[in-house]
């Protein structure tokens, strides 16, 4: 297997780490890329497998930064195993595991064997994210040196936003030497406490609590501000308000080491969609109100949001795209909205839903890609996300024009918890390739339907 | 369809009583859900409230019973505590001839033990015909109505709805004014956490009344801005927000005042309800700046001496207890029109919504 030799001919090969955008051949042996050729021979050289992807984009394997795997603890929703396919499917090759597992991230027990199993039955790269503080309790730091050395690529307390101002400083500042990220959920859970989606007129017409956009940005700004004192890397997951924005730009225009990262949801989605009529306002409410797939936190903000994190992802002011992945059991969901989980599964719709953004004129397809792949791989700062000489061979091949519709039955994930279902797309991810060997690959295939090769786990 | 009308026993005379259904257009579908005011038509409300006016005259003999709904089995599923508007339907159904069950439950301990969606299931499989839903969690109802044939009737959910009580409201305004359109409703109180206020916005306003509200600025939604009217985008399209409670009830028709509770003042809404009573409450002065003869409303219970003086909630004014008996028919008539024989043919399940 590791001898195998691979010519990807006749892409369009967009490599944003490199400047690369041109027709050409992308060569892989050993599990490595080998080369990016200058143009297309349209043919592979001897000894080497052919796959044409003439009329198709060719991109290195994504790199989702915010995932939830839900092993240990929660294997009915999404295992290592289940949670890597659908992150195949979706054209992902590395994903950042969050620590809200049960038993929590927070020693390298822990961590070393989310690792361990995923080397051993996961279908692409799992990196696992520490928590900042012990059970993600938000009293004690957790043994951030120890998780350190046992690999993980920052922390984060993921759902449940650190409180205590002076433990964010601490950790922040303890962050440094380090030379890893504070992921820091930014939400105050004061303001619109009890809410369970944006504030607004949506959350008024349907009598359910709203949570203010504010309760995001004065997290932020108090987070920054941190930041700025103690001088250490602070990554922004799912950024979502106008707000947020503001004080992004003026953190990083006084040079303080900050990331931001936004969903697919945040940048598709917006709270009109809790009407359950896929972004359609109705007269009435209809019994389609209050679709549960739709909760999530932070919360679908306003179309005005939306917009703006658009922007600002085009921009660069948001550095990248990540998903924020969340599977729930069907219990989870098929109740009210107020009992309903948080979350959306993601991964499997991810690069199709953002990828509309692209045919809307909003985004460059290169700046699409780069907030995939070099983006999150800058802040991990390992050798991922490109498709340099020498890296990993992890790539995702796009048919920009193949039309699909969602349908959360035929996921890989094992749960189904998404708003669009029924949504029609064009543009999907077509073959992922990891470490040069091929992981997903959906060969012909009706519309609509997924055909993908359900590869088992690599053993 | 037939023209449903119904044989109604009166001790030993027999009657044919007018329902709505008898203006009903063949063509239209009968409604087999009421989960808010907001999808019924003007004219559909104006038949419920007519058949409601036949159902209080029902109300009034001295034998209280029809057989209009015998054999219909009609649930009403509590996961609040209410007594009013739980003994209001169970009269409803039983005057109706229906055998009524009443099952109370507490939504924490469905949600940890059984699941809404289970025991909406199991009450579907001994084959009911009309659930009677309140629920703490705004959309519960309309959760409900996808899980089951039967017909749901909301009777609160969350803050969101309330359409019984808004049609005993307006059956009520009705009663006094005549024509509802054009008149000046002035709604004080508790706006973000009323599921009464927002459906009885709606209700007055599609009816062709003016509707203003008042309350401290810490129960109203955040987009919502005092002293200014509302735009269509906001789903309340021409309600007036008062900057102070003289300025709404100055010149009403009717002045509603709402339930404020104690947890408002808890949750830092408002410094005191002391306070509230001074500044919101509804007394025989602000009364005296309405229009004479102004209807004085409370969809209760009443918390007198906060919201509403003791005077005036019992005054002249007051149409508070005749609210509570309409309610028993304006809840009579929206049992009949969803559950009427002939209505639909659940058994045969043939009419999805």
């Amino acid at each position: 297997m590791a001898a195998r030799k691979l010519a990807i001919t006749g892409g369009r090969v967009i490599d944003p780490a490199q400047g690369i955008d041109r027709v050409a051949d992308v060569l892989i042996s050993d599990g490595k890329i080998e080369s990016v050729t200058e143009n297309s021979s349209g043919s592979a050289p001897a000894g080497y497998e052919q796959i044409d992807a003439s009329g198709k984009i060719v991109s290195p394997g994504f790199v989702d930064l915010h995932t939830h795997l839900r092993d240990p603890g929660q294997e009915w929703k999404e295992t290592i195993v289940t949670g890597t396919r659908a992150a195949a499917h979706g054209g992902f090759t590395t994903v950042c595991a969050m620590p809200n597992t049960d038993p929590v991230q927070d020693s390298a027990a822990v961590v070393t064997d989310v690792m361990r199993r995923a080397a051993l039955a996961g279908t692409i790269r799992v990196l696992p994210i520490g928590s900042i503080s012990v059970g993600q309790h938000g009293k004690q730091l957790a043994p951030m040196g120890e998780l350190a050395d046992a690999g993980v690529i920052g922390f984060s307390d993921d759902g449940h936003p650190v409180a205590d101002p002076n433990l964010m400083r601490q950790a922040l500042a303890y962050s440094v030497e380090l030379g890893l990220p504070i992921i820091n959920h930014a939400e105050d859970k004061k303001i619109g406490a009890g809410g369970v989606m944006s504030a607004g007129a949506v959350a008024t017409r349907l009598g359910l609590a709203g949570v203010p956009a504010e309760a995001e940005t004065v997290m932020v700004v108090r987070d920054l501000q941190l930041a700025e004192l103690t001088r250490a890397h602070l990554h922004i997951p799912h950024i979502s308000t106008m707000g947020s924005l503001v004080a992004l730009r003026s953190a990083k225009e006084r040079g303080v080491d900050v990331t931001a990262e936004v969903t697919p949801h945040h940048l598709t989605l917006n709270d009109e969609w809790v009407y359950g009529l896929k972004g359609e306002v109705p007269a009435t409410v209809g019994s389609q109100a209050y679709d549960t797939n739709t909760k999530v936190n932070p919360p679908l903000r306003s179309r005005t949001d939306v917009d703006a994190v658009i922007e600002a992802l085009s921009e660069g002011l948001i550095d990248i795209i990540a998903t924020d992945h969340a599977p729930h059991a069907t219990t989870d969901k098929v109740c009210t909205y107020n009992e309903a989980a948080h979350g959306i599964n993601v991964l499997e719709t991810a690069f199709s839903s953002v990828f509309q953004l692209v045919d809307a004129g909003k985004i460059s397809v290169v700046r699409l890609i780069e907030s995939l792949t070099a983006g999150p791989a800058a802040i991990l700062r390992r050798d991922l996300g490109s498709l340099k000489k020498g890296f990993s061979a992890d790539v995702a091949i796009i048919d920009p024009r193949r039309k699909w519709v969602v349908n959360p039955e035929q996921f890989e994930s094992k749960s189904v918890n998404s708003p669009l279902a029924g949504v029609e797309f064009v543009g999907r991810v077509v073959t992922t390739i990891y470490q040069g060997e091929t992981v997903f690959d959906l060969s012909g295939g009706a519309v609509g339907v997924n055909s993908g090769a359900k590869l088992g786990a690599k053993q | 369809m037939a023209n449903p009308t119904i044989t109604v026993g009166n001790g030993n005379a027999t009657e044919v009583i007018q329902t709505s259904g008898d203006k009903a257009d063949a063509n239209v579908t009968p409604r087999r859900h009421l989960l808010d005011l907001d999808d019924l038509s003007t004219k559909e409300i104006t038949d419920l409230l007519d058949s409601a006016a036949g159902m209080l005259e029902i109300t009034n003999r001295d034998v209280r019973k029809t057989p209009a709904l015998r054999g219909k089995t009609i649930i009403t599923m509590f996961f609040e505590n209410s007594t009013r508007t739980r003994v209001s339907f169970e009269q409803a159904g039983k005057i109706l001839g229906a055998d009524v069950i009443n099952v109370t439950a507490s939504a924490s301990s469905v949600s940890k033990g059984e699941s809404l969606l289970n025991t909406v299931k199991t009450l579907q499989a001994m084959q009911i015909d009309a659930l009677v839903v309140r629920h703490p969690h705004s959309g519960a109802p309309y959760f409900i109505s996808n899980h089951t044939d039967a017909s749901v009737v909301n009777a609160g959910d969350g803050t969101h709805a309330h359409p019984t009580q808004s049609l005993l409201d307006l059956f009520t305004v009705r009663t006094h004014v005549g024509d509802i359109a054009g008149k000046k409703i002035a709604i004080v109180g508790d706006v973000l956490y009323s599921r009464v206020a927002r459906s009885d916005i709606l209700a007055f306003q599609k009816m062709g009344a003016e509707v203003t509200v008042s309350c401290p600025n810490t129960l109203l939604p955040d987009e919502w801005q005092l002293g200014t009217t509302l735009d269509a985008s906001t789903g309340f399209g021409g309600l007036k927000l008062a900057r102070n409670v003289d300025d709404a009830v100055e010149g009403a028709d009717v002045v509603m005042a709402l339930r404020i509770q104690q947890e408002r003042q808890d949750a830092g809404h408002l410094p005191s309800l002391r306070e509230y009573s001074d500044r919101w409450g509804i007394n025989a002065k602000r009364m005296a700046l309405a229009n004479d003869g102004a209807l004085l409303m409370h969809p209760g219970p009443m918390n007198e001496g906060v919201e509403i003086s003791s005077d005036v909630a019992h005054g002249a004014q007051s149409v508070v207890e005749e609210q509570v008996r309409n309610g028993v028919a304006v809840r009579m008539a929206v049992l009949y029109t969803l559950c009427a024989p002939g209505k639909s043919s659940r058994l045969s399940g043939g009419d999805e919504a």
